[in-house]
């Protein structure tokens, strides 16, 4: 017992204060928004778009980056001759709809993600609970969501947590492309959880269906099966992103986050 | 005469071979001699079949069986022409073969004839158009009635015998699968596990490729083992395209491999504490993961080392300044990480759960071909680091740790004993860097080659094998996640257990569902 009192003491205490305090420092390295700067593009180049593993770049006159498709990776960066492509620090990326997820090149900033309306946020705001379906997810996504409960982030500090059966849960927070093999469950999970539900699509997978888009073995991310009411993009998101996402899903950024 | 295994070809890992040069067995004496290997103390490291190169298709397909000789540090790749619709099963004799074989029954519609449990290992229609599993018959091509977890699972009967099913949908944040538990009581006579629900088609789609999908395929084929995927794939291409990747990519590679390692080993000590009700070391090492996982970070810009390891080198440095704060934080870590898990070593309540609780004897670990810290904590001595080392670890060994207990005590244990070991090749390495450019230019792939990539994951040996048709496309590229063979052990472990214990017992394996499933 004494052992587990000193080590309690050496570990400390080390809770983020996010979002009251800072967010925890991000790498130099850390690939967030990506940003096309399209005053440097070549004239007719298409490197980017032709390096990028999910065709998340729609080259061209209104050239465009889909978020949802994105992996994150440098691949386009690596790819484009003049600089133009890069990736800010911004973790900040979760939207309600679909389609705001797609910025245009004109510098276009990311519309991010609405509370949800009064009601809903009556009851949510500030006791949430989620069944985490994985649905062809590779464990990256899932270790992710998994970490936010752990001391370093503390979930239940804002009544949000992951509960075993979706008897219990207020929506789903669903992982992975959707495998063919995982439909009916992903549908009868969905289908025992009790009204108003909500759903939220976590990682490129879940959104587009990732780099398994177009593979007859998924179904493109489960907003081909269901509603979605949070888009939370990244390969995996980092935990900041998915924190942010669900905070303001449920209304609890504060002003100017 | 018969022919020996001593007539399949040598190659050493991350190297390739003309395929014209690996001799053809025929379909009896190939089964009798990868028997002969296996008795011998070979492994089956990778079994599967391909459609012949010369369109024969149809009735005509191959069979290739990669073979780890740890003992002698090679590789042995022997292949088989099968006319006709079956092959003879070894499985009876040799169960590290039995899910290989059912594997190429749902892959290619050859029927392993005498396999003693043919079940579906994804539940997805053949490629070849031919169903082993209604008999040979010809399939649409499309699905209808393959339905996951549905067939026959076997079945203890009795007035006090009870079955329990769990799954896909567990109660964590897990992955799915189906458990199905033969009980008397809270005693489990034997848990059958049927997987495929994360299936993506990766294996099909990386065919003719390479192209610009095939290293994210690598990346997500396992998300939590990034790096040795990634590795496999590079080391796979590399080989095939006489691509020599600098001192300095192999050593940040290794860097990188071994931080993987570091995160899991220590998220899974912390859900084993966890399991058992043990708090402190599941609060201190849930969060001395995310330590591990933001030096990975800290390198490449996302925590589960995506972008680090491309083919030719890696997509990163690691600057003075950079390997500076990398020791700075391994420091901090590893004295977190001592602090944490060395409580459960002190803690009665713990080590009464964890000792001999699910134990694996030495010989079953043995016959089922298992690999990583789950063979060592059976008292296997084997870690491809070491048995077939390549990049940095053909220069700086990782002493094999291994203990004997088999039970779940073990499995924990052997993995502290690696994060020691992990932690001080990572400062050795960032200590003495070598110099050399990030990357080295991989031009096209030689054609009508084979080539074998391992590397020991953090749950063991990632084996990638790829081959190439005439003009350097691949024609297969077969990936086995060390869960492949491992899975198999958990369902062992659990016999004459406890039902309760199935969640510590699950924890103390830890595998890969999607890595499993492909």
């Amino acid at each position: 017992m004494i052992k587990a009192i000193l080590a309690r003491i050496s570990q400390g205490h080390r809770t983020t204060r996010f979002p009251r305090g800072p967010a925890p420092a991000l790498p130099d390295r850390f690939r967030g928004a990506p940003r096309i700067d399209a005053s440097a593009c070549l004239d007719g180049c298409r490197s980017c778009a032709e390096a990028c593993p999910t065709g998340a770049i729609e080259p061209g006159g209104t050239m465009s980056i889909d978020l949802g498709k994105c992996l994150f990776c440098p691949d386009c960066v690596r790819a484009c001759p003049a600089g133009a492509m890069s990736y800010g620090a911004d973790y900040r990326l979760s939207t309600r709809m679909r389609a705001d997820l797609v910025l245009a090149q004109d510098g276009q900033i990311l519309r991010l993600a609405e509370a949800l309306e009064k009601k809903s946020r009556r009851l949510f705001g500030h006791s949430l609970k989620l069944r985490q379906v994985s649905a062809g997810g590779c464990n990256a996504c899932e270790a992710d969501v998994n970490v936010l409960g752990t001391v370093g982030w503390d979930l239940g500090r804002f009544g949000i947590s992951m509960v075993a059966s979706p008897r219990h849960a207020d929506g789903l927070l669903i992982t992975g492309p959707v495998t063919k093999n995982m439909e009916l469950a992903l549908r009868k999970t969905y289908d025992a959880v009790p009204e108003p539900k909500l759903v939220i699509a976590v990682g490129a997978c879940a959104i587009s269906g990732g780099p398994y888009i177009g593979h007859a073995e998924g179904n493109d991310g489960a907003a081909k099966l269901l509603p979605v009411d949070l888009f939370v993009p990244g390969c995996p998101p980092h935990p900041l992103t998915i924190l942010d996402g669900l905070l303001r899903l449920l209304g609890r950024m504060p002003k100017g986050r | 005469m018969s022919r020996s295994y001593r007539d399949f070809a040598a190659l050493s890992n991350g190297s390739s071979i003309p395929v014209a040069k690996i001799e053809p067995f025929g379909v009896e004496d190939f089964a009798q001699a990868i028997l002969e290997a296996v008795a011998a103390g070979s492994r089956i490291s990778s079994y599967f079949a391909v459609p012949r190169e010369d369109g024969k298709g149809g009735e005509s397909t191959e069979l290739y069986a990669l073979l780890a000789d740890d003992a002698r540090n090679t590789l042995l790749v022997g292949r088989s022409r099968v006319e006709g619709g079956s092959l003879p099963s070894i499985a009876a004799a040799c169960p590290q073969a039995q899910l290989f074989e059912r594997e190429i029954a749902e892959q290619s519609g050859l029927l392993p004839s005498g396999h003693p449990w043919l079940k579906r290992v994804r539940y997805h229609a053949s490629w070849s158009g031919r169903d082993a599993f209604a008999g040979g018959a010809p399939s649409d091509g499309g699905a209808p009635g393959i339905e996951p977890g549905v067939g026959e699972f076997y079945r203890v009967e009795g007035d006090q015998v009870h079955e329990v099913a769990v799954g896909p949908v567990h109660a964590g944040v897990i992955e799915p699968g189906h458990f199905r538990f033969q009980c008397a009581g809270e005693k489990v006579f034997h848990l059958e596990i049927a997987l495929g629900y994360q299936h993506r088609g990766v294996e099909r789609a990386m065919l003719g490729g390479p192209d610009k999908r095939s290293l994210h395929y690598a990346e997500t084929l396992a998300g939590d083992t990034t790096i040795a995927h990634a590795s496999s794939y590079s080391q796979v291409l590399e080989t095939m395209a006489a691509c020599r990747p600098s001192a300095r990519a192999q050593v940040i590679r290794g860097i990188a491999l071994e931080l993987e390692r570091l995160a899991n080993h220590t998220g899974d000590l912390g859900a084993l504490a966890g399991d058992v009700g043990f708090l402190p070391t599941l609060s201190f090492c849930g969060r001395i993961r995310g330590d591990f996982l933001n030096m990975t970070a800290l390198i490449c810009g996302n925590r589960f080392g995506r972008g680090m390891v491309l083919p030719g080198g890696v997509g990163f440095d690691i600057e003075e300044g950079r390997a500076a704060e990398l020791l700075k934080r391994l420091a901090a870590a590893e004295r977190d990480t001592a602090g944490a898990v060395n409580l459960l070593w002190d803690t009665q309540s713990v080590m009464a759960r964890f000792e001999d609780t699910g134990p694996v004897p030495r010989e079953v670990a043995l016959a089922l071909g298992l690999v990583g810290p789950a063979a060592r904590a059976s008292g296997l001595s084997r870690d491809v680091r070491y048995d077939q080392a390549s990049g940095i670890f053909r220069m700086a060994q990782i002493p094999v740790m291994s203990y004997d207990s088999g039970d779940v005590f073990g499995r924990a244990y052997v993995r502290w004993l690696e994060i020691q070991q992990s932690i001080a090749f990572i400062r050795e390495q960032l200590l003495s860097l070598p110099s050399g450019p990030l990357e080295a230019e991989v031009k096209s792939l030689a054609p009508s080659s084979l080539a074998a990539a391992l590397n020991e994951g953090w749950r063991g040996e990632v084996c990638h094998v790829a081959m190439t048709d005439s003009s350097g496309a691949f024609r297969r590229y077969k990936v086995v996640d060390p869960s492949f063979h491992n899975w198999a052990a958990l369902a062992w472990s659990l016999r004459e257990q406890e039902i309760s214990d199935f969640p510590l017992c699950n924890k103390s394996f830890n595998l890969s569902y999607c890595g499993h499933d492909l």
